[in-house]
C-alpha cells in the first residue's frame, strides 16, 4: 500500500463523517416532524399525567430548549452513543438494537454471498454461451425473480418448503426448547436461515446475474482475453483466472450501492419468518409509535452501511488497480 | 420512429400489450364491478374456480379477489406513475445543479444524495408512512423520497458528460442565463438514460407501494395488491390463493415494465444491441 | 530452389481461407486460399492495407479466431512437421504459447490491467514448462533481461498501465518467448508506438531473431518495417498474397501493379500504407463481400485488360522473374 491509497483512504473516511453527519440532523429533523413529542406520546399513553409533571419532563429531556440547542444535544448524546430510550420497551434504544443486530446481520451477510455467488454464476454461464438456448434459459429466469417482490418470494417459498413439503422450518431463528450442541445448533440455525436467505437474495441474484452477464461479454472481448488464450491457456482457466476478476468489478460496484436495499429489505424478510432481527424490530416500533426506537435502527444501519461501502470501496481497490489513477 | 423500433422486438411488445391489458383493468374496474373492491360477495374463503362469477374466490371476508385484483391495479399505476414523475423532477433538479455548477453545489448535494442512499430505502418508507399516516399521498411520498437518489446521479454523470460540450460552451459564450441553457440546451441531451431508468422506477415503486401495505401500512380506504396480500398472509397455510393471485399480478406489471424499459433502452442505443 | 526451401519450412500454409458470416446463408471469404511459408530462422513479412486479411491469416494459424463468426479452411497448416488443421481444439492448445506465439498490436490493451507482470508471465512459463514457482520466477527474470527491460526485478511487481507503451510491449516479447517458441508471429507489433519506440522494438525482435533462430510471420502496413526485418515478403490484397518474394527483389523489381503502386507511393510521404495515402493508385480496396470475380485489383489497374476480368489469377513463377506474382499482364524486367 502506497502513500496515493492512504491518502485516497483518508478522503473516503473524511467523506463517510460528513454523510453520519448528515444522517444524524436528518433523523432529529424526521423526530420533529412528529406530531407533538416524546412527553405528549408518554402522557398519551399514561392518561394520568398532569401539565406540571409534563413540563418537569421537559425540562428534564431538554424539550423546552430552542431547536437548535436541542439539535446540538441530539447530536452529542448520538455521538456518545445515546440513540434514546424506548420508553414501551424500558430499556436504552442502542442495546435494543444491538441485541437484534447479529440476526440482521446474519441474514443480510448470508444473502449478499448468496446473490454473488448464484449471480455471477449464473451470468458467467449465460455469457459464456451467449445466444444460444441455454443463456435463453437463463435470462427468462433471471426475469421473473427481478420481477417478482421480495415479501411475495418469501410467501412462494414458505408454501411449498414448510407449508406442502415440510422439509424447512416456517420461521424463527432457533428450534425453541431444545438443547443444542454447538455444531447442531449452527446446524439448527442454517436450516432456519436457508428459506429467507433465498428470498431476500432471489432478487439480487437477477441483478448480478444480468450484470456479470453483460460485463462477461464485455471482458470476454478483450484483447488481454485473447492474449491468455495465446499463451495456450484453457478456456476454464481463461475464464476463471484472466476474465472473472475484470468482470467482478462492477458486481462489487453493485453491491456497495445495495447494501442499504438489503437492510431495507431484511423489514420485509424478517416480518414474514419471524426472524429476532433489526427489521422486525423496527417493524413493531412502527405499529407501537416508538420513534425513537425507529430512528435508532435507521442511524445504526445507516452508520454499518456507510463503513461496509468504505470496506467494499477498499475491496475494490485491490481488485483494480487502476483505480488510484483514476480517481 | 423510436416506439416502432420498441414495438419491432418481440420482448418490446409483449411488455407494451401487458401493460395496456392491466391499464384496461383499472380503466374498466367501477364499470365491471359498480359495487366495488369491498362489497361481499360469498362465503369467505371461497377456493378459485369453484363458483362461476367468482373465479379467482373470495377473501377472509368473502370479498371479491378478482374485484379486488381490479381496483388494485388503479392504486398499483398511480401510485407507480405519480411517485416516479415526482422522483424524476427532485431527481433531475438536484443532478442538474450538482452537476452543471459542480464546486460547492455539487459537493453538497452530493453528500445529501450519499446520505439518501445510506439509508436502507424500504425501512426510510415505512418510517415516513407511519410518521405521516397512511394513505394515497403519504405512500407516494414516502415513495418519491427513497428513489430520487439514483435519479440524481445518472443525471449528474449525464450533465457532467453534456457540459464540456462545444454547442453549450458556446452558449455561455454568448451569454445565455445558465437556467436557460440547462432546460433548453443541457437537459434534452442528458436525459434518455434517465427516461429509461423511469420504467424501472415505475416497477420499484409498484413493488414498494405492495411491499408497504402487505406490512399493513397501506391506505385503508383503497383497495391495492399490497392490501390484497396482506389480507391473505394470516390464513396463508391453508388459503394461499388469496396471496398469490394478487402478487402474480405484481410479477406481471413489474415483468411487463422492464421489458418494456429493456427495448426503449435498446431502441436508444441500438449499436449496444449488436454485440 | 522452390522444393528445397519447402522441406525445410518451419511453416508451410496451403490454401489458407478465412470465412466470416455475414448472415445465416452468407460467408464471406475475407482470406481467399493463400499459400506460403516461414523457414527456420526466417523471417517473412505480410504486408498490405488495412482489411487486407494479414491479422485473420495469423489468427486462423493460431485459431484464435472468432468461432462463432468465423470459419477457417485450409489444405494444409503443417507448423514443425506437424499438421495443425487436423489437431483437436485441446491439442492445438498445447501448441499455442509453446512452438507459435503471438504478439499484438495494442501491447496496453494486450495485457491483463489487473494482474502483474510477474503473475502473467510466470503463468506463461509454467503452462509450458515443468517449473516450480521460484524457478519460474526466475526464469521471469531472464526473459526480462532478454527483452532489455533495465531493472527487471522491480517491474515484476508492476501492472501494466505504470509502464511506458515500449516497456509493455517488451513483456509480451517477454510472454510470447516464455514457451520457448519456434515460430513467433507478431501481428502489427510496432503500430501502435511511437517512432522511436517501434524502432528500438524492431531492433529487439530482430536480434532476439538472429539469436535465438526462430521463425518469425511479421505483419504490417509499414514497408519501412519490412526492409528493417523481413527476409522475405508476400504482399496482400484483398484477402490474396499477390507477390512474394525475397525483400530485395520484390522492393527492387515489382511485377504487379499493385506491389509497384505501392512502392511508388513511398517516396511521398511515410512508409505507412494505412489511409488513403496511395494516391498513386486511384480507388479503394474492396471489401471481401463484393470483390471482383476475375482480378480483385483490377477495377484500380490501369494494366487491366478484358481477360482480368474472367478469373482470379493465381501465383506464379514466371521464367526470369524473381519473384511470385498473381498478375496476367505483369511488369516486364526493365532491361539493363
Amino acid at each position: 500500500m502506497d502513500r496515493q491509497f492512504w491518502t485516497y483512504l483518508g478522503w473516503r473516511v473524511l467523506q463517510s463523517l460528513v454523510i453520519i453527519a448528515i444522517v444524524i440532523v436528518g433523523s432529529f429533523l424526521l423526530l420533529h416532524l412528529v406530531p407533538g413529542d416524546m412527553v405528549d406520546v408518554l402522557g398519551g399513553q399514561r392518561g394520568d399525567m398532569d401539565a406540571e409533571l409534563m413540563a418537569t419532563l421537559r425540562e428534564r429531556y431538554g424539550l423546552d430548549q430552542p431547536v437548535l440547542v436541542q439539535l446540538l444535544n441530539y447530536v452529542g448524546s448520538v455521538l456518545q452513543g445515546d440513540l434514546g430510550y424506548s420508553y414501551r420497551n424500558a430499556t436504552d434504544v442502542l442495546s435494543l438494537v444491538l441485541q437484534r443486530l447479529p440476526a440482521t446481520i446474519l441474514l443480510v451477510v448470508c444473502s449478499v454471498i448468496t446473490a454473488v455467488f448464484f449471480g455471477t454464476m449464473a451470468g458467467v454461464i449465460a455469457a459464456r454461451h451467449a445466444h444460444r438456448p441455454i443463456d435463453v434459459i437463463i435470462s427468462m429466469i433471471v426475469l421473473v425473480f427481478y420481477a417478482t417482490p421480495i415479501f411475495l418470494t418469501g410467501l412462494g417459498l414458505v408454501i411449498v418448503f414448510s407449508v406442502k413439503l415440510k422439509l424447512l422450518p416456517i420461521g424463527g431463528l432457533i428450534t425453541p426448547g431444545v438443547d443444542f450442541s454447538f455444531l447442531e445448533l449452527v446446524g439448527d440455525v442454517a436450516l432456519h436461515l436457508i428459506l429467507p436467505v433465498f428470498s431476500l437474495s432471489l432478487f439480487y441474484i437477477a441483478i448480478y446475474a444480468r450484470l456479470a452477464r453483460a460485463s462477461m461479454l464485455q471482458v470476454l472481448d478483450q484483447d488481454y482475453i485473447r492474449t491468455a488464450y495465446a499463451k495456450g491457456l484453457s478456456t476454464y482457466n481463461v475464464i476463471i483466472g484472466h476474465a472473472l476478476r475484470n468482470a467482478l468489478l462492477p458486481v462489487v460496484t453493485m453491491v456497495g450501492l445495495q447494501i442499504a436495499e438489503l437492510f431495507g429489505g431484511a423489514v420485509l424478510t424478517e416480518t414474514i419468518f419471524s426472524l429476532p432481527g433489526v427489521g422486525r424490530l423496527a417493524y413493531d416500533a412502527v405499529f407501537e409509535r416508538d420513534y425513537p426506537l425507529i430512528l435508532g435502527v435507521l442511524l445504526v444501519c445507516a452508520f454499518i452501511i456507510i463503513v461496509v461501502n468504505l470496506i467494499i470501496d477498499i475491496i475494490y481497490t485491490l481488485l483494480d488497480p487502476r483505480v488510484e489513477i483514476s480517481r | 420512429m423510436m416506439l416502432r423500433r420498441v414495438l419491432l422486438s418481440p420482448a418490446g411488445m409483449i411488455g407494451l400489450v401487458t401493460l395496456l391489458l392491466i391499464v384496461g383493468m383499472a380503466i374498466s374496474a367501477p364499470y365491471l364491478f359498480p359495487k366495488g373492491p369491498w362489497a361481499l360477495v360469498a362465503r369467505p374463503y371461497l377456493w378459485p374456480g369453484s363458483r362461476p362469477g367468482i373465479p379467482f374466490g373470495t377473501d377472509a371476508l368473502g370479498r371479491d379477489i378478482l374485484a379486488g385484483v381490479f381496483y388494485g391495479s388503479r392504486v398499483s399505476l398511480l401510485v407507480g406513475i405519480v411517485a416516479t414523475v415526482c422522483a424524476l423532477v427532485v431527481g433531475i433538479t438536484v443532478g442538474a445543479i450538482a452537476g452543471y455548477f459542480g464546486r460547492v453545489a455539487d459537493a453538497v448535494l452530493m453528500r445529501i444524495t450519499d446520505a439518501f442512499q445510506t439509508i436502507p430505502g424500504f425501512l426510510f418508507a415505512v418510517v415516513l408512512v407511519s410518521i405521516l399516516s397512511p394513505s394515497i399521498s403519504t405512500i407516494i411520498f414516502a415513495i418519491a423520497t427513497v428513489s430520487w437518489p439514483p435519479v440524481a446521479r445518472l443525471t449528474r454523470a449525464e450533465v457532467l458528460r453534456v457540459r464540456e460540450s462545444e454547442y453549450v460552451q458556446s452558449c455561455k459564450i454568448i451569454g445565455m442565463s445558465a437556467p436557460r441553457i440547462i432546460l433548453t440546451q443541457v437537459l434534452p441531451n442528458s436525459l434518455s438514460p434517465v427516461i429509461v431508468a423511469a420504467a424501472v422506477l415505475v416497477a420499484t415503486a409498484i413493488i414498494t407501494e405492495a411491499g408497504l401495505s402487505f406490512l399493513g401500512l397501506g391506505d385503508p380506504n383503497v383497495m391495492s395488491w399490497g392490501t390484497l396480500i396482506n389480507i391473505g398472509r394470516p390464513s396463508i397455510r391453508s388459503t394461499w390463493f388469496i396471496c398469490i393471485i394478487p402478487g402474480l399480478f405484481v410479477v406481471l406489471t413489474v415483468l411487463a415494465l422492464n421489458l418494456l424499459g429493456d427495448a426503449i433502452n435498446d431502441a436508444l442505443n441500438p449499436h449496444l444491441r449488436k454485440r | 530452389m522452390q522444393e528445397q526451401e519447402q522441406g525445410a519450412a518451419l511453416l508451410d500454409v496451403r490454401k489458407l481461407s478465412v470465412l466470416i458470416k455475414q448472415s445465416s446463408r452468407q460467408k464471406v471469404r475475407a482470406v481467399d486460399a493463400v499459400s506460403f511459408s516461414v523457414g527456420v530462422g526466417e523471417t517473412l513479412a505480410l504486408v498490405g492495407e488495412s482489411g487486407a486479411g494479414k491479422s485473420l491469416t495469423a489468427m486462423a494459424i493460431m485459431r484464435l479466431h472468432k468461432a462463432q463468426s468465423m470459419g477457417v479452411e485450409a489444405d494444409s497448416i503443417r507448423l514443425d512437421g506437424q499438421e495443425l488443421s487436423t489437431l483437436s481444439d485441446r491439442e492445438i492448445r498445447k501448441i499455442r504459447g509453446s512452438t507459435m506465439a503471438m504478439i499484438f498490436q495494442d501491447p496496453l490493451s494486450s495485457l491483463n490491467p489487473v494482474l502483474t507482470v510477474e503473475r502473467q508471465l510466470v503463468e506463461a512459463i509454467r503452462l509450458h514448462n515443468d517449473m516450480s514457482a521460484a524457478a519460474a520466477r526466475q526464469r521471469a527474470l531472464e526473459l526480462l533481461d532478454m527483452v532489455r527491460i533495465p531493472a527487471a526485478k522491480s517491474r515484476l511487481g508492476e501492472y501494466s498501465h505504470r509502464l511506458s507503451g515500449g516497456m509493455r510491449q517488451r513483456v509480451m516479447i517477454a510472454m510470447a518467448l516464455a514457451g520457448n517458441p519456434k515460430l513467433i508471429l507478431a501481428d502489427e507489433p510496432t503500430t501502435a508506438l511511437d517512432v522511436t519506440i517501434s524502432a528500438q522494438i524492431l531492433d529487439l525482435l530482430r536480434e532476439l531473431q538472429t539469436e535465438l533462430g526462430v521463425g518469425m510471420l511479421f505483419i504490417t502496413h509499414d514497408l519501412h518495417a519490412v526492409r528493417s526485418i523481413a527476409h522475405r515478403v508476400a504482399v496482400m490484397y484483398s484477402g490474396r498474397i499477390v507477390e512474394t518474394g525475397n525483400v530485395e527483389d520484390v522492393f527492387s523489381r515489382p511485377h504487379h501493379p499493385y506491389t509497384e503502386g505501392l512502392l511508388a507511393a513511398r517516396p511521398h510521404g511515410s512508409f505507412s500504407l494505412d489511409g488513403h495515402k496511395l494516391r498513386e493508385i486511384p480507388g479503394t480496396v474492396p471489401s471481401p463481400a463484393d470483390r471482383p470475380a476475375g482480378c480483385a485489383f483490377g477495377p484500380r489497374c490501369n494494366r487491366s485488360q478484358p481477360d482480368c476480368e474472367s478469373q482470379p489469377p493465381s501465383l506464379r513463377n514466371e521464367t526470369g522473374a524473381r519473384t511470385s506474382f498473381a498478375c496476367y499482364h505483369p511488369l516486364k524486367e526493365v532491361p539493363a
